[in-house]
């Protein structure tokens, strides 16, 4: 999946197919990265996904298990954080509580024996960077969280580090104060002239900083790109509902320019799938017009929810055929009233659909049982030899999710809910670190704890 | 009835049976250790108690050699207990609490009965009795007193900030002068204060160790306090001592105070 831009001259990181494991859990999986020099990267994932081991494997904190680290051209793999020329600014500020904020700031450059008054005019000037003039000598317990924040990254930037390594720096400030950090970091980067290495899981922060953003999730690359790429282009399901708002739906490119969607079938852009292959299709919920009743539009439906999000309303309209779109405007639509739709084919985002089904490798246990994801399962007569290595198909919607888990033949829990505009589609994980894909009607949570069922009628088995 | 329920529920009034056991048992002995002090045989007002303990060179002498010995065994629990803490607190080093227990298990035995063993031990091996014997029976007895703080502390310095040193640029010596002992010094100045100030008014683990040859200030303080007639010069003693204690632990906890204010956040 981690595709990789082409690559050019001039890259500060390469970051070599790197995989990590913490005991017998694959956290990276063979990521491939190369970062340009002054460039403004983000890292932009949920929880879990190995951002931040990505991250402290290039400070060095945490040594990868394959693949190396280049820092221009030389391999740092091995290299211990001290002597790597990168700073970090810790999500928790890390500040020496028993140093005042001239002595945090000077920490670095003390221990490269740097003449005093040298070390002064730096310390000097960085906190005028940060705006945090005349802090000299305040201790670092008296100050804000922001001030805090300001130190830490004055104490990183003094040092004048190739690379500036960010681990969510701004995730413990408030809303207001998140938004002057992000103008004030973005002026920094222009000036310093530093490469930036910044890792989040807010996507706005992301969209708002980066020149280039890595969308990862699972320990994998899903998508790398600028801003309005990952925005417009998102390669995948996953992106594109992790980035801004989206509907997602099933559907089928009937032929080059053509594709069906809501069992209606609509002009598009796209081509180059082969014809009748399935597909998604992401639109967003502001490229979406909505207008009162008229004939002519291509969908028509009823407003079932109208929400005031500040500068646009937000509202979902239920579609005659069960389907449920998002929908932003200027214009409110009143719950209830009846309105239309149109799509333009631009705005219809077509992606390759990853998978149309679940795929597990199993081994034949007898005439009726395999065994597969850790378990042995229950099957219809398929006259094979014991010990046979098959594959075994089961379709989303075969999969059944119960409460309780111990009612399950398999334990899992609930990752990633993609609302597909009349199901969602749930990716689960389970005990086994093995994943299955669900089709459901229910409403489930992420995190949810479940047991899955599978019927031996469902269970599809195809010979290797 | 109203009144007694009141009466019960406000929470100063649970604190009367403790102070009813610190009025009866620490401030009146201390009223008295003053007033005798300051008295002589036959209950008549006088100084010459404190006269007499700067005129007697024998009893300065041992006051000074207790001392001397309080310090030697701080400093040998330090030497021998700062490592340990260090090494039972770096999750590097040590996975399981099981270490930390063996290393605290001793605090669990009553002292005197240690010391007890420990004479034993002495016995066995051949070893004569003496000061050395000292020397290693009171590091023995207290050298959990230094660890468990100590470690304490540096259960708690946030492992970021050793980060933090690190991508500054600090190798492993640096960060440890640089970040862990600093941040570790409140964890030493508990210990001190834990092993310092009972050796030196220790009497019985010192007779014990060195069969009574070796008499240290607080065996003078109970020889005189034992007997009547020198029961006011041994008032004297205690008084004298403890405002040394007094003195020195006001100091260091003032010192305490003001690192572990940037030690802990």
């Amino acid at each position: 999946m981690a595709e990789n831009r082409i690559e050019p001259g001039g890259n500060i990181i390469d970051i070599k197919h790197v995989s990590k494991w913490f005991g017998d859990k694959q956290v990276l999986d063979d990521v491939s990265l190369y970062i340009r020099k002054g460039e403004f990267v983000t890292i932009l994932g949920p929880s879990g996904c190995g951002k931040t081991t990505l991250l402290r494997i290039l400070s060095g904190f945490e040594t990868a298990s394959e693949g190396e680290i280049l820092l221009e051209g030389a391999d740092i793999t091995q290299t211990p954080p001290h002597q790597r020329p990168m700073n970090t600014v810790f999500q928790r500020y890390a500040l020496f509580p028993h140093l005042n904020v001239y002595d945090n700031i000077a920490f670095g450059l003390k221990l490269k024996k740097i003449k005093t008054n040298i070390i002064e005019n730096k310390v000097r000037r960085a906190l005028k960077m940060v705006g945090m003039t005349d802090y000299e000598h305040r201790d670092v317990n008296s100050l804000s969280g922001g001030q805090q924040q300001r130190v830490a990254i004055a104490r990183a930037i003094v040092n004048q580090p190739q690379v500036l390594l960010l681990d969510e720096p701004l995730a413990a400030l408030d809303l207001k104060m998140r938004k002057d950090m992000q103008m004030e970091l973005k002026e920094m980067h222009k000036t310093l002239g530093i490469t930036f290495i910044y890792v989040t899981h807010d996507q706005e922060e992301a969209l708002t900083l980066s020149d280039t953003i890595v969308v990862m999730s699972e320990g994998v690359i899903q998508q790398i790109g600028t801003p309005t790429d990952i925005y417009n282009e998102p390669e995948n399901c996953f992106v594109a509902d992790f980035i801004g708002e989206s509907n997602i739906l099933n559907g089928i490119m009937i032929e080059d320019r053509l594709v069906k969607f809501m069992d209606t079938e609509f002009k598009c852009v796209d081509e180059g799938f082969s014809n009748n292959a399935p597909v998604d299709v992401v639109i967003r919920p502001e490229d979406i017009y909505i207008m009162a009743h008229t004939e002519n539009a291509m969908l028509h439906g009823r407003v079932s929810s109208c929400i005031f999000k500040g500068v646009h309303y937000e509202m979902t309209v239920q579609l005659p055929n069960g389907y449920e779109l998002m929908v932003q405007d200027y214009n409110a639509f009143e719950p209830e009233s009846e309105v239309s739709l149109i799509i333009k084919p631009s705005d219809i985002h077509v992606m390759k659909k990853e998978r149309t089904c679940n795929t597990f490798e199993a081994t034949i246990v007898d005439d009726t049982h395999i065994d597969m994801l850790g378990a042995t399962f229950e099957c219809m007569p398929h006259g094979l030899e014991k010990d046979t290595e098959v594959k075994v198909e089961v379709d989303f919607g075969k999969i059944e999710l119960t409460d309780d888990k111990e009612d399950g033949m398999l334990e899992g829990d609930v990752r990633l809910i993609l609302y597909k505009g009349n199901h969602y589609h749930l990716t689960i994980v389970t005990d086994e670190d093995d994943y299955l894909y669900v089709d459901t009607n229910d409403v489930w949570d992420d995190g949810d704890m479940v047991g899955i069922n599978i019927l031996p009628e469902d269970i599809r088995i195809i010979k290797n | 009835m109203n009144k007694l329920i009141k009466f019960i529920s406000r929470r100063s009034t649970w604190a009367i049976p403790y102070v009813i056991f610190l009025l009866l048992l620490v401030v009146l002995p201390l009223i008295l250790i003053g007033v005798y002090a300051f008295m002589d045989y036959s209950g008549n007002f006088t100084v010459a108690n404190f006269v007499k303990f700067i005129e007697q060179p024998e009893a300065i002498k041992t006051f000074v050699y207790s001392v001397a010995i309080a310090i030697i065994t701080t400093f040998l629990c330090i030497l021998l207990g700062y490592p340990a803490a260090y090494i039972l607190s770096n999750k590097e080093y040590n996975r399981s609490k099981t270490m930390v227990l063996l290393f605290i298990l001793p605090m669990w035995v009553n002292i005197l009965i240690r010391t007890l063993a420990t004479v034993s031990l002495f016995d066995i091996t051949g070893i004569p009795l003496g000061e050395g014997a000292l020397l290693f029976g009171l590091t023995y007895d207290f050298l959990p007193f230094m660890i468990y703080p100590i470690y304490n502390t540096m259960m708690k310095i946030d492992k970021n900030l050793i980060e933090a040193a690190q991508d500054l640029g600090a190798n492993q010596l640096r960060v440890f002068l640089k970040v862990i002992l600093p941040l570790s010094m409140p964890g030493v100045v508990s210990g001190i204060m834990m092993v310092f100030l009972p050796t030196i008014s220790t009497f019985a683990i010192s007779e014990l160790l060195t069969m009574n040859d070796i008499r240290l200030f607080g065996s003078i303080i109970q020889e005189n306090i034992m007997l009547s007639d020198t029961m006011n010069y041994g008032a004297a003693l205690s008084l004298i001592m403890l405002l040394i204690i007094g003195i020195t632990s006001f100091f260091s906890g003032d010192e305490e105070s003001e690192v572990s204010h940037g030690g802990i956040i």
